[in-house]
């Protein structure tokens, strides 16, 4: 590993076919993101991720480093973006921390935290979306999905099963489950599948468990976001 | 840290979300009173704009959420939403008996809450009238004032609600709003660093709350004409009694008497609750009209809380608390006092009793671990019932075979003296405004009367002190010849 990169003045070895966002989370240095997972192949649709190389943007969950790069990410202007992506994805989706299971263990919440946000800023789209409570063990809330894709690559890539797909196109995108009546019970999904495991956020949740988990014992109750480098969720 | 994300920083922003179409629950109340050209009273009424979306809006979400979600109700009391749901869910989940870590930890919530808002609700919001007079000067009748002529008070009135509050905080993981309840029992015991940090201030919380009873009872007992009189209608009462009739916030069956003191039901298991009491729909209010069903619509309205519940149970289970309980019905001569100001007095009686079992539980080492949860055969129907601040509390959730609630309930405390608090501000419209110039201190005679029975509304207002009230007078024709606001 000779090779190097420079982020934000720091260098950062990295090894042939490393993406940006790999080669730093194996250095310790954190860059936001939410679609991105050290266990499957980049998706490269939120954007958090996205820092500037050589003076451009670019998602760094996508990029490959190469040596001599100047990688800025860490800055007020990049985390200005980053906090307008975050807010939009709150106002696009019912995002209610206060009475949602997740909280404190949600990807979303601790990155908003993370970035400083203050308020949603946006107009709330208030999305009517039902809850998919078919299947025994699962419970599908989907009003918190942001699209990530994570649970449609771990059904897919690690489950076999392909339960999951994203329908529809721009604002239209949605999360569907692959089964004639569209519900969850009615696929071969069990909680022992990775795809359980994955969501970012409040959407794939084992029913009943609920709030057993006190406020100071949740995950982000005990670090915060960028103190998690290279962990997935 | 994570969860101030939810509480300090965030509110105004992510809360404000969550709570829109509920946060008006936490309602307004509006007086409205017809005058003639003599000014003669002819009509009065109180509305409180209580706003039932929220049990629309809990249709189709899992059971699970709905302790912490239903919090969102009120500002002021959330625990007693907090914890009357997960008893709703216990009987879904088929926990017919808690572990004792879990129930202890419950009770520690709730009496940490009865104390926090007893004290907000005397020292915050009713001494000032109590102290300096109901129309004495406006610019001194707030805590403020209370602050400048008489400190100690004040600043125990703040110690108070502050220690409630740590309660809160250690049993439920946050002062507002915590997620310590689930259904079938808790998220987590006490440690002992939380229980020694109690313990220090308890043996003072006691007493301080001991000085607050005599300190009503003497402004109560030195005026008997005017705290005896006023607002006064008779009606019938209701509470839960525990054990053996104990004075009980948490848990126990369904009592209620007659105006005389007549016992009209007792021992009810609320799962039934709906074989007692209907709620009537009036046209000109939001809020309904519960009365008990054997009675009838016209005379079965009743009262709740702190007056209620202290002449309705046999005894308080704690020393000093049931000592001040004897000296009040000596006071009262053997029959029930209905007089609204009498609520202060029971309510610091209350106050004294949670303290004292705050100080028991504190020795008792079964909240310091153990099983938290426990379930049992899956239920679809689930009622709970606890005694709020302000009153008996009613939640009542079904929930399908998918975990998906598809009927809530719920009938508050206000609602329960919504009949009651009606009564006694007509009374007052009577005997003070009637054939009066309206001024701002009799307006507050009417004010002082609905505090009496501290009902929820807007809880930021509460909390400062004034209660978000309008006051119109109309004159026949139907114009508005004076309003008066206090949001
Ligand atoms: S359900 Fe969760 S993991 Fe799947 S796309 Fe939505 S947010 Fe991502
Ligand atoms: S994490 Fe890179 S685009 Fe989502």
């Amino acid at each position: 590993m000779s090779q190097t990169f420079t982020l934000d003045g720091k260098t950062i070895p990295f090894a042939d076919g490393q993406t940006i966002i790999q080669a730093a989370a194996d250095a310790g240095v954190f860059i936001p993101h939410l679609c991105y997972h050290p266990e499957f192949k980049p998706h490269g649709s939120c954007k958090l991720c996205t820092v500037k190389v050589n003076g451009r943007h670019t998602a760094s969950c996508t990029m490959r480093a190469a040596a001599g790069m100047v990688v800025e990410s860490d800055t007020e202007e990049i985390n200005a973006e980053r906090r307008a992506l975050t807010q939009m994805l709150f106002v696009e989706g019912n995002h209610f921390c206060p009475s949602c299971e997740k909280s404190g263990n949600c990807q979303l919440q601790a990155t908003a935290y993370h970035l400083g946000m203050m308020s949603p800023h946006y107009d709330h789209f208030f999305p009517n979306r039902a809850v998919d409570a078919s299947h025994p063990e699962v419970l599908l809330d989907f009003n918190r999905c942001i699209l990530c894709s994570l649970c449609v690559r771990a059904s897919r890539d690690v489950d076999g099963k392909n339960v999951f797909a994203l329908s529809g196109r721009g604002i239209q995108t949605h999360l569907i489950v692959n089964a004639k009546s569209g519900q969850l019970g009615d696929t071969d999904f069990t909680l022992a599948d990775k795809a359980a495991h994955v969501c970012p956020v409040g959407v794939i949740l084992k029913k009943r468990q609920g709030f057993a988990v006190p406020i100071g014992e949740r995950k982000y109750d005990q670090a915060p976001i960028s103190e998690t480098v290279g962990e997935g969720q | 840290m994570t969860y101030q994300l939810e509480t300090a920083q965030h509110p105004e922003t992510l809360r404000r979300v969550a709570i829109d179409p509920v946060s008006r629950v936490e309602g307004h109340g509006k007086v409205t009173i017809l005058l003639d050209d003599q000014n003669k009273v002819h009509q009065v009424r109180l509305h409180i704009v209580e706003f039932r979306g929220f049990e629309k809006f809990i249709q189709g979400r899992p059971y699970w959420e709905v302790p912490v979600m239903v919090q969102r109700l009120c500002g002021i009391c959330p625990v007693s939403h907090h914890l009357a749901a997960s008893k709703a869910l216990d009987v879904i989940v088929g926990a017919k008996k808690l572990t004792a870590t879990a129930e202890k930890m419950r009770r520690l919530m709730h009496y940490g809450q009865m104390l926090q808002s007893h004290a907000l609700h005397f020292f915050h919001l009713c001494s000032p009238d109590l102290l300096f007079g109901f129309d004495s000067d406006v610019t001194q009748r707030n805590i403020v004032g209370v602050a400048a002529a008489h400190p100690e008070t004040a600043k125990r009135g703040v110690l108070l609600r502050k220690f409630g509050q740590e309660v809160i905080r250690v049993t439920a993981g946050k002062r507002v709003h915590g997620t310590g309840s689930v259904p079938g029992g808790v998220n987590k015991a006490l440690t002992v660093a939380e229980r020694d940090a109690l313990l220090k201030d308890v043996y003072h919380i006691v007493q301080w709350s001991r000085d607050a009873v005599h300190l009503i009872q003497k402004v109560h007992t030195q005026d008997p004409g005017l705290y005896n009189s006023f607002g006064i209608f008779r009606s019938n009462f209701m509470s839960l009694v525990g054990h053996n009739g104990d004075l009980d916030f948490y848990h126990g069956t369904l009592r209620a008497r007659d105006d005389n003191g007549k016992i009209l039901f007792d021992g009810v298991d609320y799962q039934q609750y709906d074989k007692y009491i209907e709620e009537e729909v009036r046209p000109w209010s939001y809020m309904k009209f519960p009365f008990f069903k054997s009675i009838g619509k016209e005379h079965g309205w009743y009262k709740v809380g702190p007056l209620a519940r202290v002449q309705n149970c046999n005894q308080i289970s704690t020393p000093f608390a049931e000592h001040e309980r004897k000296e009040f019905v000596d006071y009262a001569g053997g029959s029930p006092l209905h007089a609204p100001l009498a609520y202060h007095w029971t309510r610091m009686i209350e106050m004294l009793h949670a303290a004292e079992v705050i100080k028991e539980l504190l020795h008792d080492d079964d909240l310091l671990g153990g099983e938290l949860m426990v379930e049992g055969e899956r239920q679809m129907d689930g009622v709970g019932v606890i005694e709020a601040p302000r009153g008996t509390l009613f939640h009542h959730y079904r929930v399908d075979e998918n975990d998906l609630i598809t009927m809530a309930n719920l009938i508050v405390s206000t609602t329960n003296n919504n009949q009651a608090m009606n009564e006694a501000i007509r009374h007052v419209a009577r005997r003070y405004l009637h054939g009066r110039e309206v001024t701002e201190g009799l307006l507050n005679h009417i004010e002082v009367a609905i505090r009496a029975f501290d009902p929820c509304l807007s809880c930021a207002t509460h909390a400062l002190g004034k209660m978000p009230l309008e006051v119109e007078l109309v004159d026949p024709e139907g114009q508005v010849v004076h309003a008066l606001s206090r949001s």
